[in-house]
């Protein structure tokens, strides 16, 4: 919401600086976002009056000047300009002036002649034609401007003279002299040769002395446009140049930014949506005036009315769609001329951020500024048997809104219709049927109040929030929009605008009961911690409209958020001041805070996997679908059931993952993407499984990934042990899986802590890396966050320190390449008669020499007794038994 | 036989004082005061001396050999201290070449920022709870005071799973006051961290999924002058003693009075700086008075109990933190970028 300080100034009289001014309404609850000098890059450009007009001597388009801007002497301007005329008013930037977009002016020569300043044109200070219609340009053709497309083939001759016909009924013509003939018109008389005449033309760029195209049946000067030229003939002929002034009140010398409505400021608010009161002037203003303790002056529209006519007779409103319109108020207006608004109105229409259209159109606008009730203006002539019903939508009916969209609409829309059709969307936009054009005689202005979720609703399904949805939205009040009608009538009075009519159609099908509360002030303070006097939290109130008798407080009917003593204790401290608050700490019982055994093993499981390497990572909960076709699930598989977002923002993000695997790989991937030659990530993310009652089970799980050097089946298993390790886990066991469609199926595992199965990982199937366009082996481990929960071991309990030394015997054995390192150390460990310690695998090799399928593992056996020194023969006999074992078990023998 | 011993003296001192090694230095010993050495050889002969002399010159010879001691042990200190200066010396590195890389694995940003503040509330005797990211619109939003027909409802806003926006992907962490409230006895003092997700496009500034932290404190006769006071503790505890803040109002369904808390730019003190951009004030979170309609519906009486809650984003804390220009950075997880922090 934009608030123009001039408009402001009407109902409240603030002299705070935008910096103290945008503090106090933000401390107050109306937050600033940003203050704006409408002004602030404007300096030094004043009023001048074009006293003599020169050709330069040494160009053929530039003109030297001399101005008067009220002070003894003129100032010589060179301009380029061909719009200006002797008598003209224009903008000066004098020398060591500045200019929108930081332009600055000096003193210069232009091909030798001094010029002190310059001419400025509309977007030369920061406007344009919709701020000023009036200033519109159009330019003659003139002859002595021409330049032949082909010099070999020029359409008008270099030696034209005064009377040579052109085409048709247009012949050459000097103009003789020009005078200005009120805005923007110019009375200008013209040679022919053999005649003399005189026109008004609304081009500006003519001079006496100037050979133009005369059209001698339309009895005017050819534009380009009117000769069919193309801009390249006439290079200098062009729409734009100064800004021609026709301002009563700009005296010569006076500050340009007050005659362009450039010494306002512009102070933008974020207003929160309980407040939509606050998206107007006059509720801004209110505001303000309790923020400041000043003056709030409203104003109470009085209309004259009397246009000829019985309003009851020209029109009739029903509301069948009571339920979405408890009110719809309606006034009319005859015989309107439409024309540009006066400059006041479209300053501050502009200073709020709204371009100025029509009078009519600017009056609603206005007033929707000015009372936060949106209205709109239809062309009574489109109001076929000058019947109004507000209805719902039928659907699929069709209806073409002001911005020329086709809209189709449905039953949940509202519309304003006639008899026979829509001619409006109730609430966010007029039809086109009925706009306002500037030939419209009589209108209907509507201010009505529509249902807010009706109207959101609406406005979203149609991708067409407007100014007025956005308010309606919000729920406006009820008893505002008669007071808005009648301003808007008041304005068309006061511009001249039409005549209004008699009466009021007002269709009320509701009557709001006002919110009645009771002042409780020890509540309150009990509520803030502080000690506000009751009296002080009348006052309060008070100025913010409420009525408050006895302990009776009344709300006002535009605050329809207010509804507890909790609401009327912010409306106190919001003006006591939030920051006059004390502080205080926490008193009472005191509880014991912390984390729960749970988030205790995310903390430590986090930080294991720091240790080992690897990097934290966070992805998203939703993915695509076809993430389960890259992690090779088939079609079938039972874990592709995922919820489904029923409107997700695109594919990739619409159903929730039932699989981390897909996210780590993208992650890797996006890193192999970018060449970093290594990766080690991890994430405690969570997976979703639809429940019965349609909400989640949210099982998290530990997932790795890694890829690049020293990484392999070997180093990611030694984490996954790591981690069972650090938690004490015990009984673990790893088992080849060799199924598992998104992992190698030589090179994948599952681990299980006992018979609870904890995850699996390993390498990812070749073919998985292809389906995400990886040449490299990416490795994954998915562990189940719950079962390493329910595997966390008992406290260590201490071990006494060995007191005897220990004797470690190598063995090599040869056996087949089927047998496994696990099935040989578990043979180890159950052939040892007690004494064996520890069993560690230090080599695997194959050879020739062993013979085909054949392998030898060697292992380093510790054994050691607790309460002796062992002997050479024990050690000996105990490695003997393993043997054996080893020998009749799993046919390995001693190499 | 006196000349002799002093002869010996004086050439194996010489001796002595030149070797350049251990080897020498033994070589020596051997030669002087070995059993054929050449002072034991003199001493051999000492049987030949009268019995005036024998002491004497017995005398004589235990001062040499004493004396032949002393110089080899001193040599022998000086060569080994030697030895080990130039062993030193060809052990000398170029401390410059840098260290053999121990790779530990970093924190994502947005979890360092999130620790942190736990550890302040866990601190302060908060408990901080976990709960699920699929949720009840119930929960959600009615039972926090956001009707149907509240916008942030929308089917352009929320995640939803079934037609009827029944169950959604939660919205905001605060459906975890309402869990609290619904589970836990009374006093409560929580916080609640996790995943949320609305409807917003990827961009510098927006991710249809981040992280916030929800707080919330009930008890008898809970103030806003409490909440004011336990928020600037924490302002304290993270951006340091003697941190400027302030209170705004705003608005939360949820909350009422309702306020924004704004930390004073460490950058520019509050003049206005790009940091601030231009406000001389950053905000930091929402917070608020509980509504007496929350409290009610999850069966609490307004008459005895009231509290305070707040929610903030943690993405945007994180990137405040340590600078990160926009928010993508914290979803694309490169490795580039996590190794920084």
């Amino acid at each position: 919401m934009n608030l123009s300080r001039k408009w402001l100034n009407e109902f409240v009289k603030i002299t705070a600086s935008d910096r103290e001014f945008a503090e106090a309404m933000t401390l107050s609850g109306s937050k600033v976002e940003v203050t704006e000098d409408l002004g602030a890059e404007i300096s030094n450009v004043v009023v001048g009056k074009i006293v003599s007009l020169e050709r330069h001597p040494d160009s053929d388009h530039m003109w030297v000047c001399q101005i008067d801007v009220g002070e003894a002497e003129n100032v010589q301007i060179v301009t380029g300009a061909w719009n200006i005329h002797v008598g003209d008013i224009v903008p000066v930037a004098r020398h060591k002036s500045t200019l929108p977009g930081g332009k600055k002016i000096e003193r210069g020569k232009l091909r030798g002649v001094v010029s002190n300043g310059m001419l400025c044109g509309l977007s030369e200070l920061g406007l344009d034609e919709r701020d000023f219609p009036y200033a519109v340009i159009t330019a003659a053709a003139i002859l002595g401007d021409y330049k032949p497309l082909d010099p070999a083939k020029p359409s008008i001759s270099a030696d034209i003279k005064a009377g040579d016909k052109i085409y048709g009924s247009v012949v050459a013509a000097e103009v003789k002299d020009v005078q200005n003939a009120g805005v923007n018109l110019w009375r200008c008389a013209l040679s022919t040769g053999s005649g003399e005449g005189e026109l008004v033309t609304s081009c500006q760029n003519l001079h006496a002395g100037d050979m133009v195209a005369y059209d001698t049946k339309k009895n005017i000067v050819c534009t380009l446009a009117d000769l069919h030229a193309e801009q390249a003939e006439f290079p200098h002929c062009i729409p734009d140049g100064i800004f021609i002034l026709h301002e009563e009140d700009a005296a010569l010398g006076q500050d340009i930014k007050s005659v362009i409505g450039a010494d306002d400021h512009v102070v933008e608010f974020e207003i929160t949506p309980n407040r939509p009161d606050c998206l107007s002037v006059i509720g801004l203003a209110r505001e303000a005036a309790a923020t400041f303790g000043a003056e709030l002056s409203l104003h109470a529209p009085v209309v004259k009315g009397g246009a000829e006519g019985n309003l009851t007779d020209l029109l009739d409103v029903e509301t069948p769609a009571s339920d979405l319109c408890p009110r719809y108020t309606a006034r009319m207006v005859r015989n309107v001329k439409i024309a540009p608004s006066p400059k006041w109105m479209r300053e501050r229409l502009r200073a709020m951020g709204v371009r100025p259209i029509n009078n009519i159109v600017d009056i609603t606008n206005y007033v929707m500024l000015e009372y936060g009730q949106p209205m709109h203006a239809f062309d009574y002539r489109y109001v076929k048997g000058g019947k109004i019903i507000v209805r719902r939508a039928e659907e699929g009916e069709e209806l073409t809104t002001l911005d020329g969209n086709v809209r189709k609409l449905n039953r949940n829309h509202l519309v304003i219709a006639d008899d026979t059709r829509a001619v409006g969307l109730a609430g966010i936009m007029g039809g086109l049927n009925s706009e306002i054009v500037d030939d419209t005689v009589d209108v209907v202005f509507e201010s009505a109040n529509f249902d807010g979720t009706c109207i959101r609703k609406g406005a979203l399904a149609l991708g067409m929030r407007t100014e007025a949805s956005a308010k309606f939205e919000k729920g406006l009040d009820i008893l505002n929009t008669l007071p808005a009608v009648d301003r808007a009538c008041e304005l068309v009075e006061m511009l001249g605008a039409g005549e209004v009519m008699d009466g009021v159609i007002d269709i009320l099908n509701y009557v709001p009961q006002p919110t009645k509360l009771k002042l409780r002030s020890d509540k309150i303070n009990e509520l803030l911690g502080t000690d506000v006097a009751e009296a002080e939290m009348v006052r309060i109130l008070t100025k913010l409209g409420f009525t408050v008798e006895g302990d009776d407080v009344t709300v006002p009917s535009w605050r329809g958020d207010v509804e507890h003593y909790s609401d009327l204790a912010e409306e106190v401290a919001r003006f006591f001041g939030y920051n006059n608050i004390p502080t205080t700490l926490m008193r009472g019982q005191t509880t014991l805070g912390g984390y729960s055994p749970a988030q205790k093993l995310e903390i430590a499981l986090g930080s294991v996997c720091r240790t080992m390497g690897y990097d934290e990572i966070i992805t998203y909960s939703f993915i695509s679908p076809t993430y389960y076709d890259k992690i090779r699930w088939s079609a079938d598989d039972p874990r592709r059931k995922s919820m489904k977002i029923m409107n997700p923002l695109g594919e990739d993000t619409s159903i929730m993952r039932t699989s981390i695997l897909p996210s780590m790989l993208e992650i890797l991937t996006r890193n192999y993407n970018f060449r970093n030659k290594s990766a080690r990530l991890y994430e405690l993310g969570r997976t979703y499984f639809e429940r019965e009652d349609g909400m989640a089970d949210e099982p998290k799980v530990l997932s790795l990934g890694a890829y690049g050097d020293g990484v392999d089946f070997y180093a990611l298993k030694g984490c996954v042990e790591t981690l069972l390790a650090d938690i004490r886990a015990e009984d673990i066991r790893f088992e080849a899986v060799s199924d598992n469609p998104s992992y190698h199926p030589g090179r994948c595992a599952a681990v299980y802590v006992g018979e609870r199965r904890i995850g699996v990982f390993g390498q990812s199937h070749p073919l998985v890396a292809a389906n995400y366009g990886v040449d490299t082996e990416l490795y994954a481990a998915e562990l189940s966050f719950d079962a390493l929960f329910a595997s966390v071991g008992s406290d260590p309990i201490y071990q006494p320190l060995p007191k005897f030394p220990a004797v470690t015997r190598d063995i090599a054995v040869v056996c087949d390449e089927a047998t496994t390192v696990g099935a040989l150390t578990d043979c180890i460990r159950r052939g040892a008669k007690g004494l064996l310690k520890d069993v560690v695998l230090f080599d695997i090799y194959r050879g020739a020499s062993l013979g085909e399928g054949k392998k030898s593992v060697a292992f380093n056996l510790t054994l050691r007794a607790d309460d002796r020194s062992l002997t050479s023969e024990e050690a000996d006999a105990d490695v003997h038994t393993v043997l054996a074992l080893l020998e009749s078990e799993l046919g390995a023998h001693l190499r | 036989m006196k000349q002799q011993l002093e002869a010996i003296r004086t050439s194996a001192l010489e001796a002595i004082a030149a070797t350049k090694s251990a080897d020498e230095l033994d070589a020596l010993r051997v030669k002087y005061l070995g059993k054929k050495g050449e002072l034991t050889s003199v001493l051999k002969m000492m049987g030949k001396l009268s019995a005036e002399e024998r002491p004497i010159i017995g005398q004589v010879a235990n001062e040499v050999r004493a004396k032949l001691e002393d110089a080899i042990e001193a040599q022998s200190a000086a060569l080994a201290e030697a030895a080990l200066a130039q062993k030193l010396r060809d052990e000398a590195l170029d401390v410059t070449v840098p260290g053999t890389p121990v790779r530990v694995g970093h924190k994502h940003p947005m979890y360092v920022a999130l620790d942190e503040l736990k550890e302040i509330f866990v601190g302060m005797g908060f408990t901080v709870l976990d709960g699920p990211e699929v949720e009840l619109a119930e929960l959600n939003f009615d039972r926090l005071n956001a009707e149907e027909g509240h916008p942030s409802r929308d089917w352009s806003d929320t995640f939803y799973f079934d037609a009827d926006s029944r169950v959604m992907l939660r919205s905001q962490t605060s459906p975890m006051q309402v869990r609290a409230m619904d589970t836990m006895d009374l006093p409560i003092r929580i916080i609640a961290p996790g995943r949320v997700f609305r409807k917003d496009e990827v961009d510098a500034t927006h991710s249809p999924m981040f992280h916030q932290v929800e707080g919330m404190v009930i008890d008898k006769g809970v103030t806003m002058a409490d909440l004011k006071g336990t928020l600037n503790l924490v302002m304290e505890q993270l951006y340091g003693k003697g941190t400027v803040t302030r209170f705004r109002p705003h608005h939360f369904p949820f909350t009422e009075p309702s306020c924004e808390m704004d930390v004073q730019c460490h950058k520019c003190g509050g003049a206005g700086c790009p940091t601030c951009k231009g406000e001389g004030w950053i905000e930091v979170l929402g917070a608020g008075m509980i509504h007496p309609k929350v409290l009610k519906m999850a069966g609490i009486d307004t008459e005895v109990y009231s509290g305070w809650a707040f929610g903030m984003g943690l993405e945007r804390m994180a990137m405040r933190r340590f600078k990160i220009s926009d928010l993508r950075l914290i979803f694309e997880n490169d490795i580039r970028f996590l190794e920084q922090f």
